[in-house]
């Protein structure tokens, strides 16, 4: 069973994200997903995290998720309220929406790193809606560059499911962008912890 | 291919109520049933569903409102949660008094004072004594299809039934549900025939409202009838347990899924300790019995699916050769114990069983549940004294 906790703000996209890519996953031959946000009354801005499993069989857990496999951000300011690695686990992944590199974001740790900066791919596309930039699809370019854990074709997939026509469009055009102007970080486990 | 999509409980709620072709809906909405509402208002809106919204200004007028419209023959939807069902609960006595077929979905959400919107069972376990069917959910899926059932039953034996689901954690939580064609749901479920009388099977449309002379006579001699219609409710509720559980095999038997009648059950073949719960604590509690069996303890679990009518028979037979029953469940009867664990102990008692009966609650007012606790305080119960109590409490800050 794979286990990722989401940070996001209220109206960003951190549940949308989720329910997509755990559609994906599901495509992917996943018989067990599950996203649940975790809030207690939605207010835009502040923050909230999304917990979601995907496994081969049907999930049984609805608790929340302690040890993350993956930690995904969709802001980086949230990296200083949130302490997003404390519980990632060793030789996991952690995703970020940034601008910034790794260094610059005074990242470092036994995981893995993708950042890329899907706010301005989303807002390249044309992803606006009302003025808000929508990084609900974007965000999961930096998650297909860095795992193959679920591929970009069945996000692809997903996100031709949820949306259409001009919409379609931007959203994949976001995800490709956000995709290709990922840098990862690569962690690699020790052999020996590989081994345990 | 099957139509599998990765949807919310509320998301399989509303859409079950549309496969069961509901004519009236009225509803108001409420943390977290909200988005049940929501999903109807869309579908009637854009014609999809066929079906009168009635925008209410209270649950209070909510369930009025789907009882007058089940009273002249339709078949009714309606949801709520917590509060909003406590405002309900005298018009949940005259639903379930006045014979009617009403489906409610009650999205289980903690009662304030402190003031919570998030989960516990507490909500619809207040509602125990309004003559309703409960029925409790493990999973999205089994919502869908409890709604399904829920109308077959109702419309059987002219008794409302409320399916509970538990709040955000079930209802916000996306999760892989088939949804069955509408022409199974149709064959299943057929259109509803007017709502012939109750009483000695004559026709008495209208249900026995009010009753034709509600006073003393000039002898001092009551007309019968409350007391009897009362009684006729509390009888068909106890015959409604061989409805509840042909309903779920005839649904079985088209879509090829059952979720066990009265009570399912996991890994009891060979069970000695016998973990007990409802809702989706019951599904946390198969992961804690896997744990149990791999320490050596042979566990096993149910899951209460119907709570009124109580089970009692069922859950005797299924328990016969269980040594430690643990019950945990997200709700309290206030200075005694757990409403299931009490229920299953008179049941047990009844019975001539006299297993170890532990009652722990679990998980009030949204609290994480793990199944790590969950199997250290099975294992204690049944390793240990007789363990009653709470679990995971954390002092007030």
């Amino acid at each position: 069973m794979y286990e990722i906790v989401w940070h996001g703000r209220g109206g960003q996209g951190a549940v949308t994200a989720a329910k997509i890519l755990t559609e994906a996953a599901y495509y992917q031959g996943f018989k067990g997903v599950s996203a649940k946000p975790n809030y207690f009354s939605e207010r835009r801005g502040a923050p909230v995290s999304v917990h979601t499993r995907i496994a081969a069989e049907p999930i049984r857990t609805f608790s929340n998720v302690l040890l993350p496999d993956i930690a995904v951000v969709l802001d980086d300011n949230l990296l200083q309220m949130v302490n997003v690695t404390a519980n990632l686990k060793e030789g996991g992944l952690l995703v970020i929406n940034s601008a910034r590199s790794a260094q610059e974001l005074g990242l470092e740790g036994p995981f893995t790193i993708a950042i890329s900066d899907a706010f301005h791919c989303s807002e390249a596309a044309g992803l606006i809606v009302e003025g808000n930039v929508l990084i609900s699809t974007s965000i999961l370019g930096p998650f297909a560059a860095a795992t193959d854990l679920v591929s970009l074709d069945n996000i692809r997939r997903a996100v031709a499911e949820k949306f259409g026509g001009k919409a379609l469009e931007r959203n994949l055009r976001a995800l490709e962008l956000a995709y290709n102007s990922t840098s990862i970080y690569r962690y690699e486990l020790p052999a020996v912890s590989a081994q345990a | 291919m099957a139509d599998v999509r990765i949807i919310t409980a509320n998301e399989a709620a509303a859409l079950a109520a549309k496969l069961c072709k509901v004519q009236v809906v009225a509803a108001y909405p409420i943390t977290p049933q909200t988005p049940v509402t929501e999903d109807l208002a869309a579908m009637i809106e854009s014609g999809e569903l066929k079906s009168e919204y009635l925008t209410v200004e209270s649950e209070h007028s909510a369930m009025a409102s789907v009882v007058a419209a089940s009273q002249v023959g339709a078949r009714v939807f309606t949801a709520t949660s917590a509060n909003g069902l406590l405002y309900m609960h005298e018009m949940l006595h005259w639903a379930a008094g006045s014979r009617v077929p009403v489906v409610t979905a009650c999205v289980n959400r903690g009662v304030g004072a402190p003031w919570t919107i998030l989960n516990d069972q507490q909500d619809s376990i207040a509602q125990r004594d309004t003559g309703w069917i409960q029925l409790y959910c493990r999973n999205s899926q089994e919502v869908l299809d409890t709604i399904i059932q829920a109308y077959r039953i109702a419309e059987q034996v002219l008794i409302p039934v409320m399916v509970c689901y538990d709040g955000f954690i079930l209802s916000h939580t996306s999760y892989p549900v088939e949804v069955p064609p509408q022409d199974d749901v149709d064959r299943y479920l057929p259109p509803l025939d007017g709502n012939l009388g109750i009483i000695g099977g004559g026709y008495m449309n209208v249900n026995p409202l009010i009753l034709s002379e509600p006073r003393l006579d000039p002898n001092s001699d009551l007309r019968p009838g409350y007391m009897d219609i009362r009684y006729r409710l509390h009888e068909d509720l106890r015959k409604a347990l061989d409805a509840i559980g042909q309903a779920d095999k005839e649904f079985e038997a088209i879509f090829g899924r059952g979720w066990g009648g009265l009570i399912w059950e996991y890994g009891m073949v060979d069970a000695e300790h016998v973990l007990v719960s409802m809702g989706s604590l019951a599904s946390e509690c198969t992961l804690a019995a896997d744990e149990l069996r791999s320490q050596g303890l042979r566990a096993g679990v149910i899951a209460v699916r119907a709570y009124r009518p109580f089970p009692d028979a069922a859950l005797s037979r299924a328990l016969r050769k269980a040594k430690t029953v643990t019950v945990f469940e997200k709700d309290v009867s206030y200075g005694y114990l757990g409403a299931l664990a009490t229920d299953l102990r008179s049941a047990l008692f009844d019975a001539g069983l006299t297993p170890k009966v532990c009652s722990f609650v679990a998980g009030l007012g949204g609290r994480d549940v793990r199944p790590e606790q969950l199997t250290r305080t099975a294992a204690d119960a049944i390793l240990k004294q007789p363990a009653l109590g709470w679990i995971d409490l954390k002092g007030i800050a």
